[in-house]
């Protein structure tokens, strides 16, 4: 019965799309609604704080996060770093006790939440970031991909603690319960401002969710396939509606038929992908070897003596940490809500577990990408070539066939990046209206219209509207995370004595 | 007394794995753990609302397990003047069954030869396979 009735939303769909004045009249209707108000969430997110000394200023949202990063850095006493061996225990199991057999697991956790991350940033942000400011965006890049590993550690940790668990057995965490139920246990004074800035939160979510979850994925995938099968002459040119509604039935298959095998291949799949790109991108680095000092090299030199990019070092530091922030999503919030379902009762586990997806995400995926790009020498006359074309073209260079690959892998991950998105809309969708099967089906059948638009025009400014509504959840985020860092740092200081002492129980 | 590890599975090979071991049980007095694994990895991989649901997916396969499956076979044997334990649990068949057999000193596994589909069989081995491999104690295998 579902199948019909999303049969036939589709079907309206198709004859809304069909014509082509209409298309045209949907594309300006569209783009005169929402870009006022893109304009104005993109000119506060991205306001250009001004420098001391350069001409290049930082925009604001950059700022935000690695402000953020570094603080919670140092706060943590450097728990990116100190961490990590007993974190891949904890992702091990080594410290799962027998009985929870069954349950979500560590890795599992982690690795659902990677595959909301890992994706288009990782492949076509890298390469945006490379090829405006040269090898030594990598540098900064890696840089704020370890320093955001605190970031992350906390609101993962916070997710996990104030998170709903029901009667039933189902779990609901992520920053809107955070930055109500934790903000109002610990300064009962500002119980109305957390409340606040959970709706706030969940409503820049819905709105990524549907923006850059559906909308930006699905618009790049089918960018990419048009490349890939001949750019301008390519015969599905101009079909991007239809692309979109093939992509809109099969989700619509997932999140209302409920048809769990999908999710279940694209689970599976995913990573799949993920460790042939990395496999991939390690075989043109070891054939190349030779190449790799002289690549470092570069990245050191151009990291701190950029030659012919804008805003000479404080712009290419600028570049690398934007793609880094926009990549690994620390910051955003959206990785507590897939983390929180972990079955643990120290939600500092979580956190420290949560280390290693900025890790995966930033340190190792993107700066493979990087080498790539930098080994094979494509950027040299890389002029007008950005994104996933440039990524593409390096990768040919060394494997002819690896485009196709390429291919297959970008339209995986914007699927499974728009089924992990729009889980977390549907978390704050039921936070604002409350849980119940139509409330649920409402927000559902909002996203698959905007899959369809997102895949069929080229609006800058949804676009715009998409990133600035993403970014616009970290402002809520870190005002809570902030606010709630002691108790995470109360947390961890008695888990880690627990853990140094040997008190930790451990099983293998 | 001596106990007897028998794995079902729900298949008709595991039913007639506990006909057999019921039968040997009659004869020797021998106590039965009666067990059936869920399959489970701790390294699979899910979606969010997968893991949102996996602690009420986990105790449903449970009950699931104990009430159609496991509750039937214990009134029955038991009816027959058998003595027996039944479990369930997640995990990875032949490694928990080894683990069930060394924590209760099983002296014998008895199991069904098919369970795992035959392609399955073909790559990983089968769970019967794996047991006659590594089993500290004999192995019984119906086919």
């Amino acid at each position: 019965m579902t199948a019909t009735r999303i049969g036939w939303m589709i079907a309206t769909l198709a004859g809304l799309m069909a014509t082509n004045s209409a298309h045209a009249a949907l594309d300006d209707v569209i783009d005169r609604a929402i870009s006022p108000l893109s304009d104005a969430l993109s000119a506060a997110i991205f306001y250009e704080i001004p420098l001391p000394f350069v001409d290049q200023g930082v925009p604001f949202i950059v700022a935000w996060l690695v402000v953020a990063a570094v603080v919670f850095t140092i706060y943590f006493g450097f728990i990116n770093l100190r961490a990590m061996k007993h974190a891949f225990g904890l992702i091990r199991g080594r410290y799962t006790p027998p009985d929870a057999v069954g349950e979500v697991t560590h890795f599992q956790a982690l690795a659902t939440a990677l595959s909301g991350t890992v994706g288009l940033g990782n492949i076509a942000g890298v390469a945006i970031a490379v090829s405006l400011g040269g090898p030594g965006a990598t540098f900064w890049m890696i840089l704020a991909g370890l320093l955001s590993m605190s970031t992350k550690f906390a609101e993962c940790t916070l997710g996990v603690k104030y998170r709903n668990e029901y009667a039933d057995g189902t779990v609901s965490g992520g920053p809107m319960y955070y930055l109500s139920k934790g903000v109002a246990e610990q300064y009962p004074s500002l119980k109305l401002f957390g409340k606040l800035l959970a709706v706030v939160f969940a409503v820049f979510c819905i709105g990524g969710a549907i923006g850059a979850g559906a909308m930006f994925q699905t618009n790049q995938a089918f960018s990419q396939l048009v490349n890939v099968t001949g750019g301008e002459t390519s015969p599905l040119n101009g079909y991007g509606w239809l692309f979109g509604l093939a992509i809109a039935f099969l989700v619509g298959m997932v999140i209302i038929g409920g048809i769990k095998s999908i999710a279940r291949v694209t689970a599976k799949i995913v990573p799949t992908m993920a460790v042939i790109y990395v496999v991939a991108g390690l075989t043109v680095i070891l054939f190349n070897i030779d190449q790799v000092p002289a690549a470092f090299g570069m990245i050191i030199q151009g990291a701190f003596q950029p030659e012919g990019v804008a805003g000479g070092l404080i712009g290419v530091l600028i570049l690398g940490f934007r793609r880094a922030a926009f990549s690994n999503e620390a910051g955003v919030g959206s990785a507590a809500i897939a983390h929180s379902a972990v079955r643990t009762d120290k939600p500092v586990t979580e956190g420290l577990v949560a280390l290693y997806e900025p890790f995966v995400d930033t340190v190792v995926i993107c700066t493979i990408t990087a080498l790539v790009i930098i080994i094979t020498g494509s950027l040299v006359g890389s002029e007008g070539i950005a994104g996933v074309e440039l990524t593409s073209r390096a990768f040919e260079s060394a494997i002819s066939w690896f485009p196709l690959v390429l291919l297959v892998a970008v339209l995986l991950f914007a699927f499974s990046t728009t089924i992990a998105w729009s889980y977390y809309g549907l978390k704050s969708w039921t936070y604002l209206v409350g849980e119940g099967k139509n409330k649920e089906l409402l927000f559902k059948f909002a996203v698959l219209p905007s899959i369809v638009v997102g895949a069929s025009i080229n609006l800058t400014s949804v676009m715009d509207f998409a990133d600035g509504m993403i970014l616009a959840m970290a402002l809520p985020n870190l005002i809570g995370v902030y606010l709630l860092a002691p108790v995470v740092k109360r947390e961890l200081k008695a888990y880690w004595s627990d853990y140094k002492a040997g008190r930790l129980p451990t099983y293998d | 007394m001596s106990l007897y590890l028998v794995g079902i599975d729900g298949s008709s090979g595991g039913e007639r794995a506990l006909e057999a071991a019921a039968d040997l049980a009659q004869r020797s007095g021998a106590e039965l753990l009666i067990t059936y694994v869920i399959a489970w990895s701790p390294f699979s991989f899910s979606t969010p609302e997968e893991n949102a649901e996996r602690h009420r997916r986990r105790e449903q396969e449970l009950s699931i397990a104990r009430e159609k499956l496991l509750e039937p076979v214990s009134r029955r044997l038991t009816e027959q003047g058998i003595k027996l334990q039944v479990s369930v649990t997640h995990g990875h068949p032949a490694r928990t069954l080894l683990n069930l057999a060394d924590q209760h000193q099983a002296s014998m596994i008895i199991i069904g030869r098919s369970g795992d589909t035959p392609l399955k069989t073909r790559f990983f081995g089968g769970t019967a396979a794996a047991l006659t491999q590594s089993a500290t104690c004999p192995v019984v295998i119906v086919p």
